[in-house]
């Protein structure tokens, strides 16, 4: 079992869970993931390694709550137990000096790339990084990755806070205004699409981190296979990380509604099962 | 002479649950001997002065003895012999490949009625489940000889290893990178072939004799084989099986519902997936299921996948009935639930809707040419026979090669071409020192008890090792 240290809600629904894991700890690097079970009955689900700390042995996980187990994970408290928490899995994100590196993240992925940031800029990079948000209530972490970044921008889909827009708008700018020798961008599937799209015009190497449906997260199963470069791939122990440029991100949108029926049907039972639980 | 006369050749058939009913349930198919059958069966043994059986069995159970047991109603007696040898007695008797083993080489085996060895088996390890007090009485813990050993990977070959070494004094700790232990046992093999309450009694068993299993450990992710080693312990036993699906490598294979037989079969078994939504874990079939290989793998996928409700299951095979290399009796199982063998046929490419999903598989048909280096007969491709076969839902069951997570994160570990972990057949020893290595990621897909097999003689060669006898 792993202890739940610590919990933070950044958002109403997107939670911070510092998990006492030693020998996670001992190993993370960014980009790392874990394969975290809820309970005896659960699914096994992938979650990015957001932070670590060898001494405290402890590793950090953010997750947003957007189905059955993540709303299992969500009722926790910190001095639960978590039953598994395997990891960490997954190649490591390429930290290497590149010169200009620009860190884009939206939603819960703003969490994962901080360590990424934190690592380019301790790797003598100059890092610019680029956070985009649904609207204002959904801000969080801005002084942190602003901490780990020479250069900060903000946008908010509906203006209500900072640049309103898409991250592919800045994106765009910073690749016409100056030399960018590398992009990273995770988030959700299309944003990551979409700034992919965006500096494959310029030639700039985009790194992405998929993140395809998985069971082991140990290259056993396959149900993580991603088409990269028109190569089948596991995303589990070929990636997370990918060259945006390669990717074909129709299949991975598809693949990721394979069980969007069940995923409803599983959600729908726990509701009802948990009313009281939740209301 | 005389005692020929005595021989009775009527072996006793095993009950089983009937193919209409038992293709819609995940309850065990075979239901094992009541103990007149199993009396009744034991008699035909006729004690051997000159075993044939015993050859057969790669872990060298005592076969007439614990027969002889039986013979004389001593199960308690017949449950020690047993375990002597074989510390998973109630698997081995339910998956043994017995027709190619130990019932294989009995000497009524010639007179086409051998001894129902692994039915016997299980009626024993079944019988001891039943009597728990029986397991108290045995439990004999033995002193601590100093030494660990840390051994990687919970299938059949590490639990052996595990168990052997812990009967011997050493302190063991099993390192597994899923959240249960058996392996193979508990993700890959169905529950009405083996249930999951027999693994885990066994599995319990092993950690009778005080080993510690700690799940969630990837070893070369969470700890390399040298940090273990540095961490203290004087061996390692490497038995991670080769878990990584192969597939066929057709145009359309990643459309949605297309399922390597181990993620089908892994969220089937492992996580339940039959009892979805009670469990969390979802699986995909439609009515139309098409698998494709012809071995053990391929007749549990389409066997899971008739229970789970689909209505048509075919197995899509590019040789002939005689070349399908699944066991007789489970290839009898499938037909009789109901399976439809569409055999000297060949995938060509798969066919998807809008969305991404699976909805038909293009085949042709095969004829057979010259035997190639297995010794049967090559396929070959008839032209001009394509022709396509509507279904929602594929499993691609081609068999597994070995996982790469420990071989290229460790130090000096030689490997075969095939990537298999470079292994001394009878001591287990690897080229890397203190490293033993052994199951399906020394030998390639192979069966339980030959990994079971490998445990034990690496075991033995561990302790000789360790206790400077060699
Ligand atoms: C390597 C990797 C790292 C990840 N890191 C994080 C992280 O740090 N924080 C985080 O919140 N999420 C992360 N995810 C996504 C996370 O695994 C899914 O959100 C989770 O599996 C959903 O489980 P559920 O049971 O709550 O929802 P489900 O009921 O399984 O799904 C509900 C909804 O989520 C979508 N969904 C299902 N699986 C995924 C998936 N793997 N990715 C995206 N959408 C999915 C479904 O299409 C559906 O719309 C990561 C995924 C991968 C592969
Ligand atoms: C569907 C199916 C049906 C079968 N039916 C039969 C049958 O009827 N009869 C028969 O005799 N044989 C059968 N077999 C074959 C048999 O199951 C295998 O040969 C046997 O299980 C191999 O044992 P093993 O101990 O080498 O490995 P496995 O059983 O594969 O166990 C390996 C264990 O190591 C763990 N592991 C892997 N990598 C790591 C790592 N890096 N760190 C830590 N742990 C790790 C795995 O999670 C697993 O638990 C079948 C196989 C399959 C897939
Ligand atoms: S372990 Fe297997 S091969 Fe050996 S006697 Fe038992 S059934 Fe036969
Ligand atoms: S060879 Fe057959 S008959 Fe003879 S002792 Fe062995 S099991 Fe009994
Ligand atoms: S999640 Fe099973 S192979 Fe990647």
């Amino acid at each position: 079992m792993y202890r739940i240290l610590a919990r933070e809600d950044l958002t109403p629904n997107i939670h911070l869970f510092k998990v006492e894991a030693p020998l996670v700890a001992k190993k993370a690097r960014p980009g790392q993931f874990v394969v975290v079970r809820s309970d005896e009955k659960g699914e096994r689900i992938p979650l990015t390694i957001a932070d670590w700390d060898k001494e405290e042995e402890n590793v950090t996980i953010v997750f947003m709550e957007v189905g059955t187990t993540t709303r299992k994970l969500a009722l926790l408290n910190a001095g639960d137990s978590i039953p598994d928490f395997v990891g960490p899995l997954g190649r490591p994100t390429e930290i290497e000096k590149f010169g200009t590196v620009v860190c884009v993240a939206g939603g819960f992925a703003i969490a994962t790339i901080v360590p990424i940031a934190r690592a380019m800029k301790e790797a003598g990079n100059k890092v610019v990084s680029i956070m985009g948000f649904r609207t204002k209530d959904l801000v969080f972490w801005e002084e942190r990755l602003g901490s780990v970044s020479d250069e900060l921008i903000v946008t908010t889909d509906d203006g209500s806070y900072k640049r309103k827009g898409l991250v592919t708008e800045p994106l765009k700018e910073l690749l016409q205004e100056t030399k960018v020798d590398r992009v990273i961008a995770i988030g959700p599937t299309v944003m990551m699409k979409f700034c992919s799209l965006t500096t494959k015009p310029f030639g700039i190497k985009t790194m992405v981190s998929l993140n395809p449906i998985m069971v082991d997260g140990t290259g056993m199963c396959g149900c993580c296979r991603v088409s990269v470069g028109g190569e089948t791939k596991f995303a589990c122990v070929d990636g997370p990380d990918f060259d945006g440029h390669e990717v074909d991100w129709d299949l991975l949108m598809n693949r990721l509604r394979a069980y969007l029926d069940e995923e409803q049907e599983s959600l729908k039972l726990w509701e009802e099962r948990n009313k009281a639980l939740i209301s | 002479m005389t005692e020929k006369k005595k021989i009775n050749l009527n072996r006793v058939p095993i009950p089983k649950q009937e193919p209409l009913i038992r293709r819609r349930n995940f309850n065990e198919v075979a239901l094992g001997y009541t103990e007149e059958q199993a009396m009744e069966e034991a008699s035909r043994c006729i004690q051997c002065k000159k075993t044939g059986c015993k050859v057969g069995c790669p872990v060298d159970v005592d076969i007439p003895e614990f027969i002889k047991a039986i013979q004389d109603g001593d199960m308690p007696e017949a449950v020690r012999i047993l375990k002597s040898k074989n510390s998973l007695p109630g698997i081995c008797g339910r998956v043994c490949p017995q027709e190619t083993q130990c019932e294989m080489t009995c000497n009524l085996a010639k007179k086409g009625a051998p001894i129902a060895i692994g039915r016997l088996e299980r009626y024993v390890a079944d019988w001891e489940k039943a009597h728990p007090e029986v397991i108290e009485r045995q439990k004999e813990r033995v002193r601590f000889n100093g030494k660990r050993i840390a051994v990687v990977g919970s299938g059949p070959a590490g639990l052996t290893c595990a168990a052997d070494l812990a009967k011997l004094g050493y302190e063991v700790t099993i390192l597994e990178a899923l959240h249960v232990a058996g392996g193979v046992l508990m993700y890959g093999i169905p529950e009405f072939r083996l249930p999951k309450d027999i693994v885990q009694g066994e599995v319990d068993y092993v950690k009778s004799l005080g080993v510690e299993i700690r799940f969630d450990h990837v070893i070369g992710k969470i700890a390399t084989v040298d940090e273990i080693l540095e961490d203290g312990y004087n061996a390692v036993f490497l038995a991670p099986g080769a878990g990584a699906p192969m597939f066929l490598n057709i145009p359309g294979e990643n459309f949605s519902n297309i399922y390597s037989a181990n993620e089908f079969l892994t969220r089937t078994n492992l996580m339940k997936a039959y009892l979805f939504p009670e469990y969390d874990t979802p699986i995909k079939v439609g009515r139309k299921v098409a698998v494709f290989g012809g071995g053990n793998v391929a007749m549990d996928s389409s066997r899971c996948a008739l229970r789970l409700g689909a209505e048509e299951v075919y197995i899509i095979y590019r040789r002939s009935r005689v070349e399908m290399p699944a066991r007789a009796e489970e290839r009898e199982n499938a037909e009789e639930e109901g399976i439809i063998f569409q055999l000297l046929t060949n995938p060509k490419r798969f066919i998807g809707d809008e969305q991404g999903r699976v909805k038909a598989v293009e085949c042709y048909e095969m004829e057979l040419g010259e035997p190639d280096e297995s010794g049967r007969r090559r396929p070959i491709p008839k032209p001009g026979t394509e022709f396509i076969i509507d279904i929602d839902t594929a499993i691609v069951a081609l068999g597994t090669r070995p996982n790469p997570i420990i071989p290229s994160t460790t130090k000096g570990l030689e490997l075969t071409r095939w990537g298999t972990i470079k292994t001394d057949e009878a001591t287990g020893r690897t080229s890397k020192e203190k490293v033993w290595c052994g199951g399906d990621m020394a030998t390639g897909a192979a069966t339980v008890i030959s990994a079971m097999g490998a445990g034990k003689r690496a075991a033995a060669d561990i302790d000789a090792y360790l206790q400077g006898k060699s």
